[in-house]
């Protein structure tokens, strides 16, 4: 091993380096704990300290929030109703033109997320669902369809075939294999596939200005934020508060999940 | 293992259809259906008397001819590749730089890992937010920043500056996926090979250029393919920050504001949208097919 005063150096230079990558999140606290007359200044520290940009951007954006909760716990019930089972097919059962569906599911994810707004909202505008929740969640779960089906099924390709076979041997169908032994087994993955929708469709901009623009209150927190930018003199104090209110809890999940998010990144990108 | 060799011989059962129908069905109707529709729009010509009239007769490849030989096309591709490559060059130099200082860990490193991924995740309308205030002209701290270094304050965000200030926003925001994911590929270099490295005398940098960076190759070109086709439909950063105006307008931006009647372009094109959008998701394709042939040749050679 190393000595010591070396990892320690290193610990110095690492909390250096942190410091100047969380620079901007730190900023954005900075300003929105400032009085508006301050903001301007510039100071390192809110000197003129005070609470009411938080006051406002709770009494505008609270609707805000709630529509951004429905709309991210939906995207996670989508992703995952459509992803498992099929992870499940794909990773152990016969499946016709398999190869097909993966390429499919390898096409998808590159498509620019504004050629689907284009042709979503044709499609909607068609359907009368623009503006519409259920409209923005299936929208959104094409953000997450694509991975959460090779992330789980990088993960149940693992799981051992006697295993499943067991089950067989024992007399349970398909269905009773998937349900209570390949999820339960698979909850980590599945885990990691929900941690990623949600956080994609909490932080989707591009459907909601597209496809919900005229949602009034039913439009998401996103919204919420660009409707400041949007305002004749930008409200930088309520403006930042209202962005350090929207990342609670992409900030929180990241801290309590944090081995589900790395997991996540690497199934889904460096296939190993 | 690779995912074919776990391919069962399964006697005749049909049950994976039924699993994978849904999503077989999802696929068609949530990306088939869209794109179709793009593809179909880009060859018509819709304008805003297409909703009273019903009428979009089909034009072929006319628009795409119109948009090509429009004045804003080049300067655009410009623009786009400008935003693409250089955000790339600096998403993966920073991101392996600190790969490499986080392989060996020293106290706090886990936690400070995870401190980096934070502004990758958050909404990016957030981050966008808080740059467009820290480039601000009179009172931005950047400006601040470069004024106690003796530079004059810079217009980041006016339309020749633009596409500078949210290129740096964007390698800002891209430098923790290209991190986390180096930073896995570093894991996977057995330790063994540095320890006989450093006892024939190969220092730090001599052990990055033999081992770290030859070794890594494979995930570089999947970091860099990602990369590529992730930037390329990047509209939020942008738009948010500079509405797309002046150099920071992008194949993205643009064909945004146009299909949606926004910024730059108040009135709705819906087919010159479509058009941009359909060269666009072809980019998006070729670097696509260019990820699978590559990821293809490593499970071979692996």
């Amino acid at each position: 091993m190393r000595p010591t005063h070396r990892a320690w150096w290193k610990t110095l230079l690492g909390l250096l380096l942190t410091a100047v990558m969380l620079f901007p999140l730190y900023w954005m606290v900075n300003v929105s704990l400032t009085e508006r007359s301050a903001i301007r200044n510039g100071d390192l520290f809110p000197r003129s300290f005070t609470l009411d940009s938080y006051r406002q951007a709770l009494g505008d954006q609270l609707p805000y929030l709630g529509t951004s909760l429905v709309v991210s716990l939906g995207t996670v019930v989508v992703t995952l109703l459509v992803a498992a089972p099929a992870a499940y097919a794909l990773a152990h059962l016969f499946v016709p033109a398999r190869r097909s569906v993966r390429f499919g599911l390898i096409v998808a994810q590159m498509v620019p997320a504004v050629v689907m707004a284009l042709g979503f909202y044709q499609l909607y505008s068609d359907l009368g669902i623009l503006d519409t929740i259920p409209g923005l969640i299936l929208a959104n779960s094409t953000l997450a369809v694509p991975f959460g089906v090779m992330v789980l099924e990088a993960f149940m390709l693992g799981i051992p075939r006697e295993l499943l076979q067991a089950a067989e041997v024992d007399g349970a169908g398909y269905w009773r294999t998937f349900w209570s032994i390949v999820l339960p087994i698979s909850r980590n993955a599945a885990v990691s596939a929900a941690l990623f929708a949600f956080l994609w469709a909490w932080s989707d901009f591009l459907f909601a200005s597209t496809l919900n623009r005229g949602g009034g209150n039913l439009r998401p927190i996103t919204m919420g934020i660009y409707d400041y930018i949007g305002s004749q003199n930008q409200e930088w104090g309520p403006m930042m508060a209202t962005a350090v209110l929207a990342s609670i809890p992409t900030a929180l999940l990241i801290v309590v999940a944090q081995r589900y998010v790395s997991a996540g990144v690497t199934a889904g990108a460096v296939k190993d | 293992m690779t995912a074919r060799s776990r391919r069962r011989p399964t006697r005749g059962s049909w049950a994976g259809v039924g699993f994978v129908a849904p999503l077989v069905v999802y696929l068609v109707v949530l990306y088939g259906a869209p794109l179709y529709e793009n593809v179909s729009l880009s060859l018509h010509r819709y304008t805003r008397a297409t909703f009273v009239t019903g009428q979009a007769p089909f034009t072929g490849l006319e628009v795409y001819r119109e948009v090509v030989a429009s004045p804003q096309f080049w300067p655009t591709l410009g623009h786009t590749a400008f935003f693409v490559l250089v955000s790339l060059f600096f998403q993966y130099t920073i991101g392996l730089a600190l790969a490499v200082f986080f392989q060996r860990s020293f106290p706090l490193s886990p936690l400070l890992r995870a401190l980096f991924l934070v502004p990758w995740l958050l909404p990016i309308i957030v981050s966008a937010t808080t740059w467009q205030w820290m480039f601000d002209a009179d009172s931005g701290v950047i400006n601040r920043f470069i004024g106690v270094l003796g530079i004059d304050p810079v217009w980041w965000l006016n339309a020749d500056h633009s596409l500078v200030s949210v290129t740096l926003a964007n390698i800002w925001l891209g430098i923790p996926f290209n991190l986390v994911i180096l930073y896995a590929g570093l894991q996977n270099i057995p330790l063994e090979l540095y320890e006989a490295a450093g006892i024939d005398g190969a220092g730090p940098w001599r052990q990055f250029r033999s081992i770290t960076f030859p070794l890594l190759r494979p995930v570089t070109a999947i970091t860099l393919l990602l990369g590529f086709v992730y930037t390329l439909k990047v509209v939020d950063i942008i738009w948010i920050m500079t509405f797309g105006t002046g150099t920071s307008q992008t194949m993205a931006t643009w064909a945004y504001g146009m299909g949606f009647g926004k910024g730059g372009s108040a009135v709705i094109k819906y087919s010159e949208a479509s058009v941009v959008g359909t060269l666009l998701l072809l980019m998006a394709l070729v670097m696509g097919f260019v990820y699978l042939v590559v990821q293809r040749r490593q499970e071979v050679s692996r």
